[in-house]
């Protein structure tokens, strides 16, 4: 009995965690998945076992535009993430000697973290809105002769604010990838004979690539799913899956929606899967 | 203990042998001298490196030994071109590289731990070189796989460094850097990363492939084992300047100054007072007056008489008598107070305090013959050496 209990002890530390899990991910995953084959109409749900919202999502135009609006998202935003991340990255953990600026101003990447998103948000309308600052400006200096339109309530607007919020989840792991780095390869790399351009092409990006399919990892499954920023940003004019499934809870379309999650769930898990595939991150963890 | 480096040890087999010694021809005839004329290395108001004269005989293995802070890894680095030089002039062969980019110096570096690329394999790894100077694929891949073979990695070609033991890792850095046909190799403390048994193992390989290419060699290291073991000429940097330059054998026994004869070890070193020189046919015997201890003679080249100075003595070139001694002024001889007695082995360890100045002394001696000597600690014993055992230190 208490050889048992001995043996057990251990698993009380992850107890509480594997039941937060269970209760809070595990329960209502299966949940949802049980409700999207149930049967509803305008009023009510009621237990069944149909395929028809798969059906009704496959065959539907909105919601294939829709996936696909959302994909153009990932990319767009993971695009840019990477483009912005990996310089600053490299910047940080190469050109910044003195360790602590090396911390200071990568605690300055996070200061978007420091106010609540909704508020983040917000702030962008004064900025970008018909009577903004960029406006103004643009009038001011006579570049435009009539408000430019696509700055605010755009697909523009959605991958800027999806840049802005998520830029740091790109950051952070392609800065500690840089940081492993032993400074002898690249000296080792100059000693035989290596220009900066391919040191970075086969010294440092190959060595930064765990680090890159982490952050990439974030950002993709943080984009995938998607709902405030795209209604916030987006105004009306844009849709992702995101957004469609709140639109259906909102119309009590429940069976749906639970369809919907469950398609959006599958998509994320394969693209992560395909990352994995591509980068082995284990010297990572 | 099953060794990574001699189970896999590739030896010269009659298979390889014309390959690599055509190679070894080539590597051995264009392996040059390196001279260091006046270099200096100062950063801001540091001086890292002050004024250093050095000529490395080409072929040779040279090792630039010292503490840390020193300058013997700046001055590899400036060889290497990874540093610049402040003042002097650099000279590879008859070429002077001062300016030149590490890659246009004919130089090729080995580094601590190796700096073998984690995501290459050991084929990938040795290619780098080769690619990076454009070399055509044909002439890249056979140029590879002759080096490969030569350090008897061939079964290994495709595995990352991670899936090799520490000499095989070793065998991969050297190919890699011989692979451009460098002049010169320099070395910046590779066995450092290992165990004290495997880095034993891996200085005896290098020193042999060293001797197989004809190469020259110049490593930094501050493990005086390891430069005695491995090279021809030993450079001793103490506070960025060279102490003394000498082949092993004469570092050990004729150490030119105390920093010297403190850092190979096992050394008793006296200050004084000279009061005589007498020259002879093997140099000079100068007289010193060691305050508190005795007179002491010792060989040296030449000093001046009143000059402060100092000697040593090898803590194993002493010979221990009874208390007191037959002549208590005969010279070369003092008193001292066993502290402590240490078995380590094949030696004993004896320390001993001079009473009247504090002085510490060490005695070492064979274990077998201890046995028969055998004086407990505490007694006060004599101490005496032979004129040629003690060396005179200018400073």
């Amino acid at each position: 009995m208490t050889r048992t209990w001995k043996a057990l002890q251990p698993y009380t530390l992850v107890t509480p965690q594997t039941l937060v899990f269970l209760l809070f991910l595990v329960f209502p995953i299966l949940m949802i998945l049980i409700v999207s084959f149930w049967d509803f109409n305008g009023y009510a749900m009621t237990p069944a076992f149909t395929l028809q919202n798969y059906i009704d999502i496959f065959t539907s135009q909105v919601s294939l535009k829709t996936y696909l609006n959302t994909f153009k998202y990932v990319i767009l935003v993971w695009f840019f993430c990477l483009a912005i991340a990996f310089p600053v990255s490299y910047f940080l953990a190469f050109h910044v000697k003195n360790q602590k600026w090396q911390i200071i101003l990568f605690l300055l990447c996070t200061v978007p973290f420091w106010t609540s998103n909704i508020i983040r948000m917000i702030s962008w309308v004064p900025f970008l809105g018909k009577e903004g600052l960029v406006n103004q400006l643009l009038l001011g200096l006579n570049l435009v002769q009539e408000p430019v339109q696509w700055l605010l309530f755009s697909d523009f607007a959605v991958v800027l604010g999806m840049v802005h919020l998520y830029n740091f989840f790109m950051i952070g792991p392609i800065f500690n990838s840089l940081m492993r780095i032993d400074r002898n390869l690249i000296t080792a790399a100059e000693d035989m004979g290596a220009s900066g351009f391919q040191i970075l092409k086969e010294v440092i990006l190959p060595l930064a690539s765990s680090g890159i399919a982490i952050g990439s990892i974030f950002v993709v499954t943080l984009v995938m799913g998607e709902f405030v920023t795209v209604r916030l940003m987006g105004g009306g004019q844009s849709a992702s899956v995101g957004k469609l499934i709140a639109t259906q809870i909102g119309s009590l379309q429940y069976p749906l929606a639970a369809a919907n999650a469950v398609i959006l769930l599958a998509v994320t898990l394969i693209l992560v899967v395909g990352i994995l595939r591509v980068v082995d991150i284990r010297k990572e963890l | 203990m099953n060794s990574p480096v001699s189970t896999s040890s590739p030896g010269v087999t009659l298979a390889q042998e014309s390959a690599e010694s055509k190679l070894q021809q080539e590597l051995a005839a264009q392996s040059s001298g390196v001279t260091l004329r006046s270099v200096t290395k100062k950063y801001g108001s540091f001086v890292a490196v002050k004024d250093i004269n050095l000529d490395i005989p080409p072929g040779s293995y040279t090792c630039l030994l010292g503490p840390s802070g020193c300058g013997k890894t700046t001055t590899l680095r400036m060889i290497a071109g990874h540093e610049d030089i402040t003042s002097g002039d650099l000279l590879i062969g008859d070429r002077r590289v001062n300016d030149l980019p590490p890659a246009k110096r004919n130089s090729a570096m080995m580094f601590q731990s190796y700096a073998l690329f984690p995501h290459k394999s050991v084929w990938e790894n040795v290619e780098f070189g080769l690619k990076m100077r454009n070399v055509p694929p044909a002439e890249r891949s056979q140029r590879v796989n002759e080096m490969i073979e030569i350090v008897g990695l061939s079964q290994f070609a495709d595995r990352k460094p991670a899936k090799l033991s520490g000499g095989q890792q070793q065998r991969a850095a050297l190919a890699r850097a011989l692979v451009t046909r460098p002049q010169v190799l320099l070395l910046d403390e590779p066995l450092s990363a290992l165990d004290e048994n495997l880095r034993v193992k891996t200085r005896g390989e290098l020193r042999r492939l060293q001797k197989q290419f004809g190469m020259t060699f110049i490593q930094v290291t501050h493990g005086q084992d390891e430069a005695f073991s491995l090279s021809d000429q030993i450079v001793v940097m103490d506070n960025g300047r060279i102490d003394q330059i000498g082949a092993p054998a004469d570092i050990f026994r004729t150490p030119a100054s105390r920093f010297v004869a403190r850092f190979v070890g096992d050394n008793n070193i006296f200050s004084g007072k000279v009061s005589g020189v007498a020259l002879d046919e093997q140099g000079a015997v100068i007289r010193l007056e060691v305050e508190g201890i005795g007179t002491f003679f010792c060989r040296g080249l030449a000093a001046d008489t009143g000059m402060e100075a100092g000697c040593c003595v090898r803590s194993d070139s002493m010979d221990m008598l009874p208390y007191p001694p037959a002549d208590p002024t005969a010279p070369n001889q003092l008193t001292a107070r066993i502290t402590a007695i240490e078995f380590t082995g094949y030696i004993t360890r004896v320390s001993l305090m001079v009473e009247a100045t504090g002085q510490e002394i060490t005695y070492k001696v064979r274990s077998s013959e201890w046995v028969n000597q055998a004086v407990p600690e505490g007694q006060l014993v004599t101490l005496t050496w032979a004129v040629d055992e003690c060396v005179f230190l200018s400073h």
